[in-house]
């Protein structure tokens, strides 16, 4: 499996999908997020593999 | 994807720009580009003393370190608004803020608002009962005022702040929601200094929030990633995510929105400013300028929790 967390939410899709198909399946826009994983960041082709732990790090703020 | 300078795996792109970018080149392109609109919108130059307003964000400590690569003389502002909401949110984004500061040798004036005015902004939102229980448009006013006041009285050329293009979009989209002429004619990545106020500039307000967030993480920016609890729910975030949707959809769309603004308003699609839109009196309490006859806005709402 494929870990995702954005803020305190844990998400797990399926080995083998892009980061783009990973986060539409998860329903968090990728304009909203930056992916990194093992501390390198990641673009929306990358194909994640099993395993793989990403961090979604949120970009909006503003009050 | 490839890094369109060196071939390199691309870590950043843009799809805005057609433009993807490996860490180093990214680095690069990012000062480059602000460089690039300080000219365009003639922000200001080489020999003017800038001050940034640092807030611990992304944005603002960003700027402060793309405005200090090259080479302009520019110091911090940090603003203690005193809020706590039981996350330390001020106190973390002021060490964080100092840490930024000494680790670069750069200078750092902190003004805190309890101890200039004997109330936080949440008290003072409290007590002058303005924000229907959220201290945003206080903390508005606040930082308006000690921004000016510290640009004007240390002798700073130019006060800076890291507003991006989400941040001018999310504004652009409401004030045309609800068509506010005047404010969409003020609306601009330069507000000329006037009377007893200070240039203000936004040197960032070309590049996406994500972005600034690609720059820092990649930079290496230790910079607050928890939101002032109070912005939680607010309209600004609710535009930002109603416009990326529409990113996401037809990339593009977010940068055409606020250029094509900016140009048709050069192009006079706004009756420029009249003389009376000029017309601003010293407030007799603190000198700044003011609209009305009396107290500015600051100077009202600390009256009343005194
Ligand atoms: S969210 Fe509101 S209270 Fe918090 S810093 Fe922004 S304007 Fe001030
Ligand atoms: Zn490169
Ligand atoms: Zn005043």
């Amino acid at each position: 499996m494929v870990k995702l967390t954005l803020r305190n939410q844990q998400y797990e899709v399926k080995p083998g999908m892009t980061l783009l198909s990973s986060l539409e399946k998860i329903g968090v826009l990728p304009e909203s997020v930056i992916a990194v994983r093992n501390g390198e960041m990641i673009l929306e082709d990358e194909i994640l593999k099993d395993g793989d732990e990403v961090k979604l790090v949120a970009v909006i703020s503003g009050g | 994807m490839k890094c369109k300078t060196c071939g390199g795996k691309a870590t950043v792109n843009m799809r805005q720009h057609k433009l993807a970018l490996c860490s180093t080149h990214y680095l690069g392109w990012v000062p480059e580009q602000t460089a690039r609109f300080i000219k365009k919108y003639w922000m200001f130059g080489p020999d003017e003393r800038v001050l940034v307003a640092v807030s611990g964000g992304k944005d603002s400590l960003s700027l402060w370190d793309i405005l200090h690569r090259l080479g302009y003389q520019v110091d911090g502002l940090y603003l203690g608004l005193g809020i706590d909401e039981g996350i330390g949110y001020s106190d973390e984004s002021h060490r964080l803020s100092a840490k930024f500061a000494s680790e670069r040798g750069l200078k750092l004036h902190v003004v805190d608002i309890e101890k200039e005015y004997g109330a936080s902004i949440p008290m003072l939102a409290e007590k002058s009962r303005r924000g229907h229980g959220r201290p945003c448009s206080v903390c508005g006013v606040a930082k308006r005022h000690e921004m000016n006041r510290i640009a004007r009285d240390m002798g700073y050329d130019v006060l800076a702040t890291g507003h991006n293009l989400d941040d001018e979009v999310a504004v652009l989209f409401a004030n045309t929601l609800a068509w506010s002429a005047d404010l969409l004619r003020r609306q601009e990545p330069v507000l000329r200094e006037s009377d007893g106020l200070a240039r203000k500039v936004k040197p960032l307000c070309r590049f996406y929030e994500k972005e600034m967030a690609a720059y820092a993480l990649l930079r290496g920016i230790e910079y607050i990633y928890e939101e002032c609890p109070f912005s939680v729910g607010s309209t600004s975030i609710y535009y930002k995510e109603l416009l990326n949707r529409l990113e996401n959809e037809r990339p593009g769309a977010k940068l055409a929105f606020y250029v094509k603004f900016l140009e048709a308003k050069k192009n006079g699609l706004f009756t420029p400013p009249t003389e009376k839109d000029f017309i601003l009196t010293a407030c007799p309490k603190c000198g700044q300028p003011t609209s009305g006859d009396g107290l500015c806005s600051f100077c009202k709402i600390v009256g009343k929790a005194g």
